[in-house]
């Protein structure tokens, strides 16, 4: 079914480096092209109309809340859920006409790892490759570079049960990789990890894309979706309330809030003027003498600081807060990052959520 | 967004010979469980050993006047018991199996749909075989010893196995329907009971009132473990083996399309 290795993968000086996804087709259809998505769960539209398109050799991120449909959206994506409105096209491939075709040209990693806790590491790296279709040599060679790639070489004969959630992570994602699938499929890949396992799992997954894999990940982490999506497209309620660049969601919702307690209510007048002609505009709380002002860039704080000197206004104390995940996600969908009304049920139950303590 | 021809030659589904080897190497992943947690091997095992003394020292002189003459009788029937038991656990243990993270990878592997399923029921099979050569075993060692020879006991073994293969297929789809492993062990062990019990396992079916005489003997299970007392105990290849044996593909031809279907819904 697969071709021959070549000879080069199975150890030397490259070993650390990723090997070029196989099976690429030569159309020039995106790597996903998804049209007005739906998945019904009883009454509730878990997924409502979502279009995506995503291009090849990208990191395109789903950013979202826990239960708005992220999980959802994957697993339609990935043939693991039936899809039941709109299409969906994996490399020019129908998902619901071809499932095993597109099965064929992708690799999923989910939020639970999905490895058999009664084998070990080369265990599962040998089942599954054997799955896939690689004879026994090609399976083992293959296990072998992969445990190596991914750290695991000291662990690889001890059963999963003794494995961190890292380690585990890891080792799910290379079983995704045993075939070089040229599109990835992470479903929060770090949700529950420490920041240290975070930042590995982030390094792998950009040595993916410098070799030419395209990946779609979903994400709660908005730094996560900054660090590694070239384009992210934020989900809420089952439905894509905003798409861009990192960069053009957050000057979408403003960058920081310059915070200015004054001495004198009286100048909170004049203080909201200037605000006004600087920034266009200011939240007042006159019970406390205080006046929030979103800025364009945190080094305009000094620019609306050192007007206010020169109007006179005396200051008590001055605070600028980066905008926080919260505040991105209010902007964007209206309320905070608790879970939503539209939960999906298998993102419903995550007990990892780690967004209580990011705040 | 119309197709494009595309150029790369893939499989559009699985071909038999790629089906055949995913199911044996889900059926090897199968045995390392059996290995790993060897109390999963408790019921065709140390239930063998305890219960054929048990039943045959408790039951042997009321029923038969004494051990030895129950033995003919009660090797086959506690063969027929313990592969239903063991059938059970093969039930319950795809449901905690489709639980499991593991299975999500399964569905999404570009593998047969059925070889998940069809895995576990191929390596089940070496447990339904010490089954019951755990219990002839037991009941050799007790100083039965059957008339059919070796012949007639390898071919009651290999019914009791077809027989397990079979009747699994019942369990097998209150596996995939149920919602919880609790759930399936449950309603399996209600299903099971009655199956064993209102049967010629234990007692000859006549001392039972009519209508239960009825249900005995319409029972599968009955057959089966007539055919297996005529083949161990008179080496006799007859009619039970072959209601035995219908019995066995009525249940398969229930049961197996169901479980597909249902289980393909899940896949």
């Amino acid at each position: 079914m697969k071709p021959p290795r070549s000879h080069r993968e199975t150890g030397g000086p490259h070993a650390r480096s990723m090997t070029p996804p196989t099976n690429v087709p030569a159309t020039d259809a995106p790597a996903v092209s998804a049209r007005a998505l739906v998945k019904q769960f009883g009454d509730q539209r878990a997924v409502d109309g979502v279009d995506l398109e995503i291009r090849r050799g990208e990191v395109f991120g789903v950013l979202g809340p826990n239960g708005a449909g992220k999980t959802t959206v994957l697993k339609m994506l990935a043939t693991m859920l039936p899809i039941d409105g709109g299409t969906a096209e994996v490399f020019g491939h129908d998902v619901r006409r071809e499932p095993h075709l597109v099965r064929q040209l992708i690799g999923v990693t989910g939020q639970d790892a999905s490895v058999d806790e009664n084998l070990t590491a080369t265990e599962n790296l040998w089942l599954f490759a054997r799955l896939l279709g690689m004879g026994r040599n090609d399976a083992r060679a293959r296990s072998m570079t992969l445990l190596e790639q991914f750290d695991l070489t000291e662990a690889a004969s001890k059963p999963i049960s003794a494995f961190s959630g890292g380690m585990r992570r890891r080792l799910d994602l290379a079983v995704s990789l045993l075939t070089r699938p040229p599109l990835i499929f992470l479903d929060e890949p770090t949700t529950g990890l420490d920041p240290r396992t975070r930042g590995q799992m982030w390094d792998t997954i950009r040595e993916l894309v410098v070799d030419g894999c395209t990946v779609l990940l979903t994400t709660q982490y908005l730094d996560e979706a900054d660090q590694l999506a070239d384009r992210i497209a934020v989900i809420d309620h089952g439905r894509k309330v905003a798409q861009g660049t990192a960069d053009e969601l957050k000057s979408s919702v403003g960058r920081s809030t310059l915070q200015v307690q004054l001495n004198d209510p009286d100048d909170l007048a004049i203080t909201a003027e200037i605000a006004q002609r600087m920034v266009g505009e200011a939240a007042l709380s006159p019970e406390a003498r205080r006046v929030n002002i979103p800025l364009r860039s945190t080094d305009q704080s000094i620019e609306v600081l050192v007007a206010l000197r020169d109007r006179g206004v005396s200051i008590d104390s001055v605070t600028v807060q980066k905008p926080s995940l919260d505040e991105v996600f209010l902007a964007l969908t209206g309320h905070d990052t608790h879970p939503s009304g539209a939960d999906a049920s298998d993102e419903a139950a995550d007990p990892t959520d780690l967004m209580e303590t990011t705040r | 967004m119309t197709t494009t021809a595309p150029t790369l030659d893939l499989p559009t589904r699985v071909s038999v010979s790629d089906a055949l080897s995913q199911t044996m190497t889900l059926a090897w992943r199968a045995t390392m469980k059996m290995r790993r947690n060897f109390e999963q091997l408790f019921d065709v095992t140390i239930q063998p050993l305890l219960f054929t003394a048990m039943f045959a020292y408790i039951f042997g002189g009321a029923i038969s006047g004494d051990v030895s003459s129950y033995l003919p009788i009660i090797i086959p029937g506690l063969i027929g018991q313990t592969v239903l038991t063991a059938c059970v656990a093969t039930g319950v243990q795809l449901r905690e199996d489709m639980d499991k993270g593991v299975f999500d990878r399964f569905k999404v592997l570009p593998i047969a749909r059925i070889a998940p399923l069809a895995g576990p029921m191929v390596a089940d099979l070496i447990r339904y075989l010490i089954a019951s050569v755990l219990t002839f075993a037991t009941g050799f060692a007790m100083g039965y010893r059957p008339g059919g020879g070796i012949l007639g006991v390898t071919g009651a073994v290999a019914l009791a196995v077809i027989a397990g293969w079979s009747l699994a297929w019942i369990f097998t789809w209150f596996g995939i329907i149920g919602r919880s492993a609790q759930g399936v062990q449950g309603i399996s062990l209600m299903v099971m009971f009655p199956l064993t019990f209102l049967s010629n396992a234990f007692v000859p079916t006549d001392t039972m009132p009519n209508w239960l005489q009825t249900f005995a003997d319409l029972n599968p299970v009955s057959h089966v473990i007539s055919a297996i007392r005529e083949l161990a105990n008179n080496g006799h290849l007859g009619a039970e083996t072959g209601w035995a044996l219908l019995g066995c593909a009525a249940l398969v031809a229930i049961f197996a399309p169901l479980s597909l279907r249902t289980f393909n819904a899940k896949m």
